[in-house]
């Protein structure tokens, strides 16, 4: 049982983690880079960690080791944080590169011209 | 498969794909570029070291990456800073005047 949780929870955070960077790889453009990196990895790290606090988790239960529960906690701290963290240096980039001049790729229509 | 069999196959293609944002690092065309990968390659580097902790039963690993984490959120703020103003090390944003 406690096999089929973590896997499912470890397939979904490494796929999206790897999507990421194929999109960092491919996608032309640093806004586009933005999107599929930030996006992706947090969501992905999220559920890498759910895979490492349902396994700690479930081995407190079965050995009663404190170690384990430092574990889920801490690792819980580590999410946490980067839910709290990424997005804000996603925007921050986003907006130094748009102040620095970086233009969209392919953009017909600049709405922010003369605005910045 | 084995918990500990999922654990070590998450964590080598974690630090593949670490790999592959390595070389959007590494080439780059504009610093953004190179920031946004960089950013991408902390937080993949901080899940392999959780991953990791779990397998050697070492918390210590996961504290490594929390202080990495926040180390990477800085670093791309200042960058970001350094982006809009074009210097570093200045505190107030006075204009004109040398301090």
């Amino acid at each position: 049982m406690i096999e089929w949780i973590v896997g499912i929870f470890l397939a979904i955070g490494v796929i999206f983690n790897f999507l990421a960077s194929v999109g960092i790889l491919r996608f032309p453009d640093v806004y586009t880079r933005i999107h599929a990196s930030t996006k992706c990895t947090t969501f992905g790290t999220i559920f890498i960690v759910l895979a490492t606090i349902s396994y700690a988790i479930y081995s407190w239960k079965l050995e009663h080791d404190p170690a384990w529960i430092t574990i889920a906690i801490h690792s819980a701290l580590v999410v946490i944080f980067l839910v709290l963290t990424n997005p804000v240096g996603a925007h921050a980039i986003g907006r130094a590169a748009r102040k620095s001049g970086i233009r969209p790729y392919g953009a017909v229509i600049d709405e922010l011209e003369g605005r910045l | 498969m084995t918990a500990m069999g999922s654990f070590m196959w998450a964590l080598i293609i974690l630090l593949f794909s670490a790999m592959l944002t390595l070389i959007r690092l590494l080439v780059g065309p504009t610093i953004p570029d190179r920031v946004v990968a960089l950013d991408a390659m902390t937080t993949t580097t901080a899940g392999a070291m959780v991953i990791y902790g779990v397998i050697t039963k070492q918390a210590v690993f996961i504290d490594v990456a929390l202080v990495y984490a926040v180390l990477s959120y800085i670093a791309t703020l200042y960058i970001a800073r350094y982006l809009v103003r074009k210097r570093v090390g200045m505190a107030c944003e006075c204009e004109g005047e040398a301090v």
